[in-house]
């Protein structure tokens, strides 16, 4: 009998079953970022305890950082206290630290695959739920707590139970003007945001092979939205292509080595899986979510459901849902105003998606009295998106081209919705209060919508505008 | 290393109250902190001003229960967020103990990772060990994980329910998941030289 790659990355790292039932698993790799990390490294101290392996620890500092300048030391005090923190713990336990003033900082999860640090086969830790975004490398990489942090500090192990493993797959070509994130979006509605709870999901099927690096990033990032703590794409000659020359890739002689492991983590032919779903790619549309969970979306032309097409499980949080978004059931959600657009995030705020903006936006002008803003993923990427000339497309159409950070996508910097705003967004949550205003709105969808949204003001179908172009 | 817990000596706190959530406990601006030290001193922050602008007093404000390690609470306390700020604020607070109803789940798991013991009792008992506590609240409680009991002096006041495998945890010190996986030094060692990419350039 075969074995997913879930179960070998597991096995090859397994330190010690615990008397707790638990497994001890080795992290090869632990992320960190100012906001979670302090306080892991506070009891390190508190405790006398040393970082085991800190060649094995990466950090950037990502959530508070201001992105209209960088200016030292910054205006809100606490988030300069965090990024002081950090900046100290990386030095005192000598940690690699990318650094903003080296022009080498950005999200965390950007990041670690740009430097080539997220490969194939390795257990990634980092304190921020979105760490299954290095699945898409055919990595085991999950969020964790502060105590957790601490424990992969001291000891580069953390005690944890093993997941079951559910295959999604997704075959066919996708239409025009369908994304990574629709078929993320589409994922999540289909099986629930809870739906993923003590699995760790495969994606797999002719689409997601189909897909570059940067796609299966996207479909990774938000398998923790589905409720998936891990999710991972088997690793393919587009992996090794991808990693291949990154700065922490392995080199020269090492390099065929790194692939013979790589292939042989991947899943076998003939694993076992605790589950499969199968969807096909041709019924998915470009989504947009109406409610206050990531599952709570539809088709761009759909409707916004009838109460009483909802489970009754679930009508307490679609009447709140409806009560917060002040939306009605049974209305489409085209038309939909919006005031402020985002571009941006771990999901999507890489290359390709600034690109598939850009595409969209050539030519055209934002909606007077919208706020339309572009936040790169990282500093290397507005370097190279300014190199391909797409700040000066962006800021043409009236757009704001900010620094690499989080920005918009949990305002924990200035960059805040106001009261009641509603913002066609590109990130990854869209829960209550998320984007800093606490009656704030979000309407998540890919960047190309984001972008098509931002010109019309209203919410609007992108193939639309790609029919037009091709005319 | 293993640091065993089998008995919680000190007086004791009544906190009455269903589903006192995290939010309650330490209210959320201050989770944007650096380290956990200061959120001692806001714990309840809130609801300790509302008390006092009410014109009455807080239990944690009380000055007779200031130096209590044992919170005594009612049901589903602990409920909300899964962020440890809550636990640890109480940890930090000084309460060593926590005798409820029943505990949030994600609260629960928080605190034994700190060794702060939660342990259930039943509604009537709840009440009746909050109503000792405030009609004498110099009374020192010793809460005993080895029988499991609460006593007062060497009268045992009433059970204490708790898991077998928790309270194995507390009582063997494998509580502190830090000091387990320390010990499995050598074999975290031995992984590390197996591990092919540890040993790329
Ligand atoms: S971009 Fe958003 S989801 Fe991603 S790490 Fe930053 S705050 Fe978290």
């Amino acid at each position: 009998m075969g074995k997913t790659l879930y179960e070998k990355v597991l096995e090859i790292h397994t330190v010690a079953k615990l008397p707790s039932g638990h497994l001890q698993l080795f992290v090869g790799t632990q992320l960190l970022h100012e906001v979670t990390s302090p306080q892991a490294f506070a009891m390190i101290r508190e405790r006398d305890l040393k970082v085991l392996y800190p060649s094995r620890n990466f950090a950037t500092a990502d959530h508070i950082i201001p992105t209209t300048s960088y200016q030292r030391p910054f205006a809100d005090t606490v988030a300069e206290e965090m990024m002081q923190a950090l900046e100290k713990n990386t030095a005192d336990f000598r940690i690699r630290f990318f650094d903003l003033e080296k022009e080498e900082g950005g999200i965390v999860h950007v990041i670690g695959p740009e430097q080539g640090i997220t490969q194939p086969g390795m257990t990634i830790t980092c304190g921020d739920s979105h760490t299954s975004t290095h699945g898409a490398f055919g990595a085991i990489a999950f969020g964790i707590g502060t105590s957790q942090i601490r424990d992969v500090l001291a000891t580069q192990t953390l005690s944890m139970e093993p997941l079951k493993v559910r295959q999604v797959r997704i075959e066919g070509k996708l239409n025009p003007g369908v994304y990574a994130k629709d078929v993320i979006l589409f994922v999540i509605n289909k099986l629930g945001v809870k739906g993923g709870v003590g699995y760790a999901y495969e994606f797999a099927g002719s689409t997601i092979e189909a897909m570059n690096m940067e796609e299966r990033m996207t479909i990774c990032n938000m398998a923790i939205e589905a409720g998936a703590r891990v999710g991972y794409v088997n690793p393919d000659q587009k992996t090794y292509d991808y990693l291949k020359g990154k700065p922490y890739a392995p080199k020269d002689k090492d390099w065929d080595k790194a692939v013979s492991f790589y292939e042989s983590v991947r899943t076998d032919p003939d694993a076992r899986f605790d589950d499969t779903v199968v969807f096909q790619a041709s019924s998915i549309e470009p989504m947009v979510t109406w409610g206050i969970t990531p599952g709570q979306s539809v088709a761009v032309t759909g409707n916004i459901p009838l109460a009483a097409s909802v489970p009754p499980g679930e009508q307490k949080l679609f009447k709140e849902a409806l009560e917060y978004m002040s939306f009605t059931e049974g209305t489409p959600i085209l038309g939909t105003p919006v005031d402020v657009a985002f571009i941006g995030s771990c999901t999507n705020g890489r290359l390709s998606d600034l690109e598939a903006a850009a595409e969209i936006v050539r030519g055209h002008q934002v909606k007077k009295g919208m706020l339309a803003l572009v936040v790169p993923g990282s500093q290397k990427i507005k370097r190279q998106a300014e190199q391909m000339g797409l700040h000066t497309i962006f800021k043409e159409a009236g757009f704001e081209w900010r620094e690499a950070g989080c920005s918009l996508c949990l305002a924990m910097n200035p960059d805040q919705l106001k009261g009641k705003q509603i913002s066609a967004s590109s990130s990854n949550r869209n829960f209550k209060g998320r984007q800093g205003s606490p009656t704030g709105r979000t309407l998540l969808m890919s960047p190309a919508m984001v972008a098509c949204a931002s010109i019309y003001g209203v919410v609007s179908d992108v193939r639309e505008l790609i029919q037009e172009r091709k005319k | 290393m293993l640091m065993k817990i089998d008995k919680i000596i000190g007086s004791a706190i009544p906190l009455k109250g269903n589903d006192i959530d995290t939010d309650r406990i330490i209210p959320a601006r201050f989770l944007k902190c650096v380290v956990f030290d200061g959120l001692g001193h806001h714990v309840f922050e809130d609801d300790r001003r509302e008390e006092k602008s009410r014109g009455s007093v807080h239990p944690f404000d009380h000055p007779e229960y200031k130096k209590g390690t044992i919170l005594v609470v009612n049901n589903n306390f602990g409920c909300g967020s899964s962020r440890e700020h809550a636990p640890q604020a109480l940890k930090r607070f000084g309460i060593k103990a926590i005798i409820g109803e029943s505990f949030a789940e994600i609260f629960f798991g928080n605190c034994l990772a700190l060794g702060v013991p939660c342990l259930r009792v039943g509604e009537k008992e709840a009440a009746l060990i909050q109503t000792m506590i405030e009609e004498k609240p110099s009374e020192q409680y010793t809460v005993d994980i080895s029988d499991l009991t609460l006593k007062k002096g060497k009268d045992v006041i009433c059970p204490l329910f708790m898991q077998g495998t928790v309270q194995e945890q507390f009582l063997s010190g494998t509580w502190d998941v830090t000091g387990i996986l320390l010990e499995n030094q050598s074999l975290i060692k031995q992984v590390a030289s197996r591990l092919p990419y540890l040993n790329w350039a």
